[in-house]
């Protein structure tokens, strides 16, 4: 292992997480502005030109801000709780092909820290792991609410998983790699080739699991504001919340680059336009989990089994049969 | 260097947990402590180099660790600790370090003595799924099968135990019955 290699890594480390962080902050930017616009509001306008210095306030405030730990929690536990969804989520980017290889100063550098030829497996693994922070949380705290939220976490946690793996079978299937890297070099051939013209199914249903992964609106009961208080999140303040925070927005991040990385053809043939295809792509996904945060209505958890186990397990085991069939003959 | 030191953070780490989730008496510590045990073994696979088992690893283990999670949250106050029942303790420390004794030697004898090979010795040029893949279709098919039909057994089980209604047969009974419990219903 020579120096350089180390070097190199541990700058695309650093750089990741720098940019990602204060992408999550940008983030809830965003989902007040396009929020307030839909609902025909001007949302944050008072610091800095249009609300923008608002994400630098609540910052400062997120740092400045009494850390309490309460009596009658589990405290060690309630601790390391955000720390695991924060970790997660950033651990999940490792896997990531950001962009594609460019050469700078005469050296090539490769936008993804590790590629590991089971980077799908890897990503999905670990950002179910991420789901541990909001159901420790829960349990940790001493807090009816809390617990509801951890018993919901787990709710969630059963039905979605089966369904985003047996969708993405598919997929590997076709691509016979696990490598996000290969799934891209799959479809270097254009539009036309984009994996999500023959699996539009596969395409739907992992999008739906991402919803759930990420504990975004139809699926949002983990943390429901207007239910739970905040679910497991209602003991918590201060910069421990902020981690909560930061790892659910940069899951949102991570999770729209692996959806066009899988099925629309991620950065193409790697070159300058196709980077910018990618991060367009990325930017609808994002757009489209706040679109639907104003658009649509939550659902309950017995509902939220329902579709997984009743309606979208059997679409997804019928899909995967069919991928192989078409595939043997 | 670097696996050197990864394995013995790691080995640290598991261990460390394992004895946590043994001797503490809070089921939120012992729960939380197993499942990173479970996925800090899967740091293992990765410094084998066998990406694909260490990454099943992390799955399926924070997926069966949910499960009991949510028995915990059902059967206990997670918040406080639980009143254990102590049994001779000469007797649970003696049977544990002699089941861990006979493991390790168990393990250790073929490798001291340099009896062991490869029977299916890994093809080159082949990633880690396509050889795990092709060892699970051809030599240990038959129990690759076997296990398959064993989760089918129980997945249909904990269907029809958990179900409900699902203790009495529609085709055993006759329609008669039938009819006067629709009608039943329908008067209800």
């Amino acid at each position: 292992m020579d120096t350089a290699y180390l070097i190199e890594t541990i700058i695309k480390v650093v750089v990741i997480l720098l940019i990602f962080s204060a992408l999550a902050g940008i983030g809830t930017y965003f989902e007040r502005k396009i929020l307030a616009f839909m609902q025909r509001r001007l949302g944050p306008m008072n610091v800095g030109p249009y609300g923008l210095l608002q994400v630098a306030a609540d910052g400062v405030k997120l740092f400045t801000k009494e850390d309490i730990i309460p009596t009658n929690v589990v405290a060690p536990i309630f601790k390391i709780a955000p720390v695991i969804t924060a970790a997660t989520a950033f651990m999940a980017a490792a896997a990531i092909p950001f962009f594609p290889e460019f050469t700078i100063f005469g050296y090539t550098v490769h936008p993804i820290v590790a590629d590991i030829n089971i980077g799908i497996l890897y990503i999905l693994g670990m950002m179910a792991v991420g789901l541990y922070g909001p159901m420790l949380g829960g349990m940790a705290s001493a807090n009816k609410f809390s617990l509801l939220s951890a018993a919901r976490t787990a709710a969630v946690f059963i039905s979605y998983e089966v369904v985003s793996g047996l969708a993405i079978l598919a997929p590997i299937m076709m691509v016979g790699s696990l490598s996000l890297v290969d799934f891209n070099n799959y479809q270097i051939g254009g539009i036309s080739h984009w994996i999500v013209w023959s699996q539009p199914v596969a395409f739907i249903l992992f999008w739906i699991s991402a919803f759930a992964e990420t504990g975004r609106t139809p699926f949002h009961l983990i943390a429901n504001d207007h239910e739970i208080i905040d679910g497991f999140g209602t003991e918590y303040s201060g910069m421990r919340w902020g981690l909560f925070f930061i790892g659910e927005y940069a899951n949102m991040f991570f999770i729209s680059f692996v959806i066009p990385l899988i099925f629309l053809g991620g950065f193409g043939d790697g070159s300058f336009l196709g980077a910018i295809g990618l991060l367009a792509k990325v930017a609808f996904f994002f757009f489209f989990f706040l679109w639907t945060r104003a658009a649509w209505p939550d659902v309950r958890p017995d509902q939220l089994m329902w579709l997984c186990w009743k309606v979208l397990m059997p679409i997804a085991v019928i899909n995967v049969v069919i991928t192989g069939f078409v595939m043997m003959f | 260097m670097f696996e050197a030191v990864a394995f013995y953070l790691f080995a640290f780490l598991t261990i460390t947990m394992f004895i946590i989730t043994v001797t503490t008496s809070q089921a939120l510590y012992a729960l939380t402590a197993l499942a990173a045990g479970m996925i800090f073994i899967s740091a293992f696979f990765f410094i084998l180099g066998a990406d694909f088992l260490g990454a099943i690893q992390i799955i399926v283990y924070t997926g069966a660790v949910m499960a009991l999670y949510a028995f915990g949250m059902m059967f206990f106050d997670t918040t406080r600790s639980v009143k254990e029942k102590q049994g001779n303790k000469f007797i649970i420390t003696g049977l544990s370090t002699l089941a861990a004794v006979l493991v390790v030697l168990i393990v250790g004898a073929p490798m001291v003595s340099n009896n062991i090979v490869a029977l299916y010795p890994t093809i080159d040029g082949m990633g880690n799924v396509q050889n795990v893949g092709l060892i699970l279709f051809t030599k240990y098919l038959v129990p690759f099968e076997l296990a398959a039909v064993m989760l089918l057994v129980a997945m249909v089980a904990g269907i029809v135990l958990a179900g409900k209604k699902m203790d009495r047969s529609i085709t055993l009974t006759n329609d008669a019955e039938l009819e006067i419990e629709k009608n039943k219903k329908v008067l209800s």
